[in-house]
């Protein structure tokens, strides 16, 4: 058992929010400087980045986890995370179908950039990203739970974009153990303001937009990097455990 | 006015009724549930895009005297029956929030 630290919400220049200098191997290599054995590349609705990541990372001491925030029908960001990258892109495919049919527009929303294990510019993603699917939150934890993967509700203590703010409260019958709380809130303070919240583990992520923000957010008192590992961290069992670092 | 005499006005289509007899007191719009509970008052006729199942127990906090779900969106199965179990009016209109708070206002509910 080993403590590993990790950062598990970052968008890289794919996200339209995010800073264009945000490339698969200046974000690792932001990770590694600050520590971090695990980081997860979690762009809006698209994970077009993560393959390089994945790549960029077999040779140093960082492991990427495949992921991606999806926003859902009812505008709920949900962070998305697999075993493995085949299991992404084919949650990936179906996340395209169910997308609007719109282009980017890169003037108002930001650029999407994709680029490759070298940090080259490979092309934009022309499709707007920065909106929500049609799929509802209970399919997409059906269907990312199906294929193995396992679902976060993301940055629960946000004003907009989150499962208490659009929704009001975590809906009782939904398959979810686990939330991510945002950096602006303490563990404390949310399950005062939300005494629920005690019912399920948390995670706190640093959801960087620029290089700056990246920086260890939890302690994962675990056997190796795998999801099964991480959730068990979380989750407090097995003699896993976990830690969120204020 | 009453909940019925608005669901004929305005040729609501009904998918969930309790009591459509029930007096409206003035309407609140609004999507993000977290706000509509803060803010819906007693009565009131709700008119929202959500057709999620959490709408159902928003409405009750509030005690708002019916649901609109606004431009034809979908209610998913599961908020019908809770509605249904729970005592929840919901309508729906293909018309927007705004079509018909302009026509809310018209017929004197302000």
């Amino acid at each position: 058992m080993r403590c590993f630290k990790a950062d598990l919400h970052i968008h890289s220049c794919l996200s339209p929010c995010a800073d264009i200098i945000m490339t698969a191997g200046n974000i690792i290599k932001k990770a590694v400087e600050q520590g971090l054995d695990i980081i997860a590349i979690t762009d809006h609705n698209s994970a077009r980045n993560v393959a390089a990541a994945v790549e960029i990372a077999a040779g140093s001491p960082l492991e990427v986890i495949p992921g991606m925030e999806v926003e859902s029908a009812e505008g709920v960001h949900l962070l998305c995370f697999f075993d493995q990258l085949e299991q992404l892109i084919t949650w990936q495919e179906e996340v395209y179908q169910s997308l609007p049919d719109m282009l980017n527009d890169e003037e108002y929303f930001g650029y999407q950039i994709i680029t490759d294990q070298e940090d080259e510019f490979i092309a934009k993603e022309e499709r707007l990203l920065a909106t929500a699917v049609k799929m509802r939150i209970e399919d997409i934890v059906k269907k990312i739970t199906c294929l193995g993967g396992l679902v976060i509700p993301s940055h629960i203590d946000r004003p907009y974009n989150s499962m208490l703010a659009n929704l009001g409260f975590i809906p009782p019958e939904m398959e979810i153990s686990i939330l991510e709380i945002s950096k602006h809130v303490s563990e404390k303070e949310i399950k005062e303001r939300f005494p629920f919240i005690k019912e399920y583990s948390l995670i706190s992520s640093s959801d960087s937009h620029y290089l700056i923000d990246i920086k260890p957010m939890m302690e994962f008192y675990m056997e190796e990097v795998s999801l099964p590992e991480i959730k068990l961290a979380v989750l407090g069992r097995n003699g896993r455990k976990s830690r969120i670092i204020k | 006015m009453r909940v019925n005499e608005i669901v004929d006005k305005l040729g609501l289509e009904v998918i969930a009724a309790d009591s459509l007899a029930r007096e409206v007191s003035g309407a609140y719009i609004g999507d993000l549930l977290s706000n509509v509970m803060a803010r819906a008052e007693e009565g009131n006729l709700w008119l929202t895009i959500q057709g999620h199942q959490n709408v159902v127990a928003v409405a009750l906090l509030a005690d708002v005297a019916a649901v609109i779900v606004v431009e034809g969106m979908t209610v998913e199965d599961a908020a019908v029956a809770r509605a249904e179990e729970k005592g929840v009016n919901i309508l729906r209109s293909e018309l927007s929030a705004y079509e018909l708070a302009v026509k809310l206002v018209k017929m004197g509910i302000e």
